[in-house]
């Protein structure tokens, strides 16, 4: 790891006065995929901006069907909670099976998605829910946040602040796990919202997350697994690399839908 | 015998230290003025060196120096070597390329070591060695074994044409071209054993320390064998004669062979150490690791197995490729030839046999001995092909198993091998009664009205041991003889020190040989303290790999424990003025049988030491040394038992059950052989399901980390049904055969016929990925 400063913030305005402060600087939540990208020196920050002691940006809200996850609540903590359970018991699931515990009590939300890896869990629920990521200067709809492999709509120095969602009618999440990582090989979330029926598929686009509209249409009209047997997955969208091929993925792209839709119930 | 003695389940008395985080490895070392070592490596497959320029690197913070292959050739260090010498069928000698410790003019794999900054701390010596210029020319690199052997593909080394080392066989080709010829049947099948990496938890690392006054090194390292790392080092390296050079081998976390080796760090440490003036360390990390840890496997193969009209198998012929790496590793030699086709009669019962081995230089990590090393590969090849061979001929593998194993010991095979005692049917029926084998098509009726495909495959395996009878590995090439020694050190007071060459990295020697001890005298296990790894302390030993401890280790100490106890029953009677053939030792006593005189064991001891009164001409003192050679290699045997069943959707398999009967001769402790079932077998499982080394066309090395090697967890895991059938060893006191390789010698082809029956499709490689589970189950149908 090269030299680094390091500054405990102490609020959403601190973390970004901080950041503006330092080029060269970036935030730090729970570290798990910054400090070892560090470690292994492929990241030189200058500065690291830790956002995990701001009160603000830490935990669950919940008014009436609205839901709020602050940007550093860890994955741990949204497994973990009953009020969320009983109204998305999808994200909660989804969050209880990412990483190792050692990952869930430390990684977060807004690290997650700020990251965008193309195999993280998260952003297939973000998307899927059709959720709202609020930062410190605006709020940006989940089909505009999501722009690329590790690529997200975000200006220079903006922080996530929090992630808010609409409790869904009905969500579902299905993941196959990379054997090594056990990053999502593939993960389809599928939610049937007030706008609509979202899918979202991850771990399995050369573009990272992605909306499935042919799997929308299909469970729009009829909200039952069999109502994709008949469509059709494009191969030539999806990853190829030393785990799987994009044919095996398309696969698998229409059976965790399937099994997500059975989840969701 | 007792609760502490042989057949106990004693808890590991090392358990404490390394649960606590008391356990004391190599880079827990710290001593006075210690710097820090980071070494530069290859980021090219194949390439030559035009230039290295250190001179800002030498000029940047708590940088004590940068040295290079050019300063350590100059100063005499030697090339790293082979100890196990092959000839090629035509009588030519093995072509061993040049290994320097550090490349000094061609780097030919990625991680190749071409350079060491020493610096104050390991973050100052990793910037610098960012700042060291050096000027690469690259050339076509090749990584697999098949394509280095073909027309026109690059030249690793000016010693061996067409990147071939050796080209060797064994056994008897017209016998087995004939067999062949007039077979009623035929099975043909070709077999590829992927490539592993050992990952054991602790990385390597070592400790180079230069006393300038006394002219003495000590190196502290990750070693399993840490006398043959001084007779090397000092032998061929020149890094210092043997009485001027001290290896320490501490607490070691996990081998499976690849610290057996002496590895280019070791010794430019030590060199280091000399040329800085200052103790150097390095600490690998762990894709470093991936990096430069000896691999293990890749092997591709050509098999073909002759049956008569009865089914009796009448002949084996093999045809091997083997792919050693860039550089040929210590024993890398001796892996694919006298460690595998040596074993391809298996349990059975082969009139003829040919092995041709062909092993070849890539630009990869070299490829050397990993846990079973040469019997997996053997038993993999073999079991697959039977199992083959029992579909193709519409019977049951069980049966034509049994109908082809040996039944008479000892048994000459015609590949070298006297098997010396067995009882294989006694285990098939064990493993078939345990995987209740009668109920599986109950069972598979049950998956398919579930959806999914359930299979059920079986292993039966042999493996040697107890390496080896040191006359006859000199024959076969062999550089070192393959005893063990053992000191039995009584105290005055009568506790015990039991000083072994044998080294344990997981293994619970120090309760395992401190239970033959407490055992034999009926003392408290607490008394007896076990003390390996130095090469200061203890006296010259050939270290732990090849299941060899307790077949070969142990026998050591009982030798010595023989000696221990004569002359203690001398003493005794002397001083109980008894007949010496009349005591016996038990229950911490020295007792005149039949009577009721006894003397405690320390005061027996005492007498040793006080010598005021011992019999006539005794010298003083309680202490015994022994070396032991073993007789014969142990042939442990066994048969596993895989089911699986497999969602067709996904090509995910589940193991639903997994029976292993082994059968390992005698057992000290239970307790451990079961630990290393468990382990061995959660790495043949790995083999079979999840690991896999992958180099891309250009030679990087794509699973460089966990995050794309995938290692066996916990849950990939089922619970393991073990039991043991044991015949004892004839050829050593303690009838031990050896436990630690098995699981990962016997599991992997048990798993892929459970899947090739579950899917109906042969054609697997491993590992086994619901991938290709998928791909092979969608060919079929
Ligand atoms: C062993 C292991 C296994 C894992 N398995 C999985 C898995 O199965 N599924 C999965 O989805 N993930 C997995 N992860 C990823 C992990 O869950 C985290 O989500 C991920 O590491 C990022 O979150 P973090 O809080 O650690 O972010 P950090 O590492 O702290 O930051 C990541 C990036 O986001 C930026 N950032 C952080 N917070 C903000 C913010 N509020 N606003 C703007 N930018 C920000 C940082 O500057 C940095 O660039 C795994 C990680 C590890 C180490």
């Amino acid at each position: 790891m090269y030299a680094t400063s390091y500054h405990r913030a102490s609020s959403v305005e601190d973390a970004v006065r901080l950041r503006a402060r330092n080029e060269e600087g970036r935030y730090l939540s729970g570290g798990m995929t910054l400090i070892s990208t560090m470690k292994q020196r492929l990241a030189a920050p200058s500065d690291l901006i830790d956002l995990r002691h701001i009160p603000a940006l830490r935990g669950i809200s919940i008014d009436g069907r609205k839901v709020t996850i602050g940007a550093a609540t860890p994955h741990a903590d949204v497994a973990a909670s009953r009020e969320l359970r009983a109204l998305c018991p999808a994200i909660c699931e989804l969050a209880g099976h990412i990483g190792d515990p050692h990952v869930r009590h430390m990684g977060t939300i807004g690290g997650s998605i700020a990251n965008n890896d193309p195999a993280a869990d998260y952003p297939a629920a973000v998307l899927g829910l059709g959720a709202t990521v609020a930062t410190d200067r605006r709020s940006i709809a989940a089909d505009a946040f999501f722009t690329g492999l590790f690529e997200i709509a975000l200006e220079e120095g903006e922080m996530v602040t929090a992630v808010t969602f609409e409790a869904p009618e009905k969500a579902g999440y299905a993941k196959f796990n990379n054997p090594a990582s056990r990053f999502a090989m593939t993960g389809v979330f599928v939610a049937k919202t007030a706008s609509g029926v979202r899918v979202a598929v991850t771990g399995a686009g050369s573009d990272g997350v992605f909306r499935h509209a042919g799997f929308e249409q299909a469970l729009a009209s009829n909200w039952s697994a069999d109502a994709l047997n008949g469509v059709s997955v494009d191969a030539s969208r999806l990853l190829s690399d030393l785990h799987a091929n994009a044919e095996y993925r398309a696969n698998l792209v229409k059976v965790m839908a399937k099994r997500a839709v059975a989840a969701a119930g | 015998m007792g609760v502490e003695g042989i057949g106990a389940r004693v808890t590991r008395k090392e358990d404490k230290r390394f649960l606590t985080g008391k356990g004391r490895y190599t880079d827990d070392m710290i001593v006075p003025g210690m710097k820090y070592a980071y070494f530069i490596r290859s980021p090219h497959a194949h390439a030559t060196i035009r230039s290295i320029d250190a001179s800002a690197a030498k000029a940047m913070p708590g940088v004590i120096d940068v040295l290079d292959g050019k300063q350590l050739q100059a100063d005499g260090i030697g090339n790293l070597i082979c100890g196990w010498m092959i000839h090629s069928k035509d009588g030519s000698p093995m072509k061993m390329g040049a290994w320097r410790p550090l490349a000094a003019e061609t780097v030919r794999y990625v991680g190749d070591a071409v350079a060491i900054v020493v610096a104050d701390s390991a973050g100052e010596a990793r910037d610098a060695a960012e700042a060291v210029v050096i000027d690469y020319e690259q050339l076509p690199a090749v990584t697999e074994a098949v394509a280095a052997l073909a027309a026109g593909a690059p030249q690793i080394h000016p010693e061996a044409t067409d990147n071939l080392i050796f080209d060797w066989q064994l056994g008897d080709p017209e016998a087995t071209d004939r067999a062949i010829a007039s077979a009623a049947h035929v099975t043909e099948i070709e077999i590829h054993n992927n490539r592993l990496s050992p990952n054991p938890m602790e990385p390597r690392a070592t400790l180079g320390i230069y006393d300038s006054a006394e002219d003495h090194y000590t190196c502290y390292t990750t070693s399993q064998n840490p006398h043959v790392a001084r007779l090397v080092m000092s032998a061929f390296y020149n890094v210092a004669p043997e009485n001027k050079l001290r290896v320490i081998a501490p607490d070691v976390g996990g081998g499976f062979g690849s610290k057996i080796y002496i590895y280019p760090e070791e010794i430019v440490c030590l060199w280091a150490s000399k040329k800085t003036g200052v103790p150097v360390k390095w600490t690998s990390d762990r894709t470093e690791a991936f990096l430069t840890d000896a691999h293990g496997r890749d092997h591709v193969s050509k098999v073909k197995m002759a049956f008569d009209a009865d089914n009796r198998i009448t002949a084996l012929k093999v045809d091997t490729i083997a792919n050693l790496g860039a550089y040929m590793s210590l024993f890398s030699s001796a892996v694919p030839t006298y460690l595998y086709a040596t074993l391809l009669s298996g349990q059975y019962a082969i009139p003829a046999i040919h092995a041709n081995v062909r092993t070849v230089y890539t630009n990869t990590v070299p490829v050397d001995a990993y846990r079973g090393a040469g019997r997996p590969e053997a038993t993999y090849l073999l079991e697959r092909t039977i199992e083959t061979a029992a579909r193709e001929l519409g019977v049951s593998p069980a049966e034509l198993r049994r109908k082809n194993f040996i039944r008479t010991f000892p048994y000459q095979t015609p590949v070298i091998m006297n098997y010396d005692a067995g009882d294989y049917e006694a285990s098939l029926n064990a493993a078939m009664q345990a995987a209740d084998w009668s109920g599986f098509a109950a069972r598979k009726a049950q998956s398919e009205a579930k959806g999914k495909k359930r299979g059920i495959g079986m292993s039966c395996y042999i493996e040697a041991c107890g390496i080896a009878p040191s006359a006859a590995v000199g024959s076969l090439g062999a550089g070192v003889g393959l005893w063990e020694s053992a000191e039995v050190r009584v105290n005055a007071v009568g506790t015990i020190e039991v000083l072994t060459g044998s080294h344990s990295h997981g293994q619970g020697h120090e309760t395992t040989f401190a239970q033959i001890i407490a055992g034999r005298l009926g003392v408290p296990i607490e008394s007896v303290n076990i003390v390996h790894g130095d090469t200061d302390k203890v006296q010259m030993g050939m270290g732990t790999y090849g299941s060899r401890s307790g077949a070969v280790g142990m026998s050591a100490v009982v030798k010595a424990l023989d000696k221990v106890e004569a002359k203690a029953k001398k003493i005794a009677a002397h001083l109980m003025e008894a007949d010496e053939q009349d005591i016996v030792i038990e229950n911490g006593e020295v007792k005149v049988a039949g009577t009721d005189k006894a003397l405690p064991w320390f005061q027996v001891a005492l007498a040793a030491y006080t010598a005021h009164n011992l019999p006539a001409g005794m010298e003083p003192g309680l202490k015994e040394t022994a070396f032991y050679d073993p007789a014969n290699f142990t042939f442990p045997a066994g048969c596993y038992i895989a089911e699986v069943e497999i969602d067709p959707e996904t090509g995910e398999t589940d193991i639903v059950q997994f029976v292993a009967a082994d059968d390992f001769g005698n057992i000290i402790n239970p307790m451990i052989v079961e630990g290393q079932v468990h382990g061995g077998l959660a790495q043949g499982i790995g083999q079979a399901l999840l690991e896999n080394v992958q180099y891309d066309e250009s030679g990087q090395l794509l699973t460089a980390s966990f995050m794309d090697y995938a290692m066996p967890r916990a849950d990939d895991l089922p619970s393991f049904k073990l039991s043991h059938q044991n015949t004892p060893c004839p050829n050593n006191p303690l009838g031990i055969k050896g436990c630690g390789e098995a699981g990962a010698i016997g599991s992997p082809p048990a798993l892929i016929n459970a899947i090739t029956d579950a899917i109906g499709n042969n054609s697997l490689t491993m590992p086994a990925t619901p991938m290709k589970v998928w791909q092979a189950l969608h060919a079929a149908h």
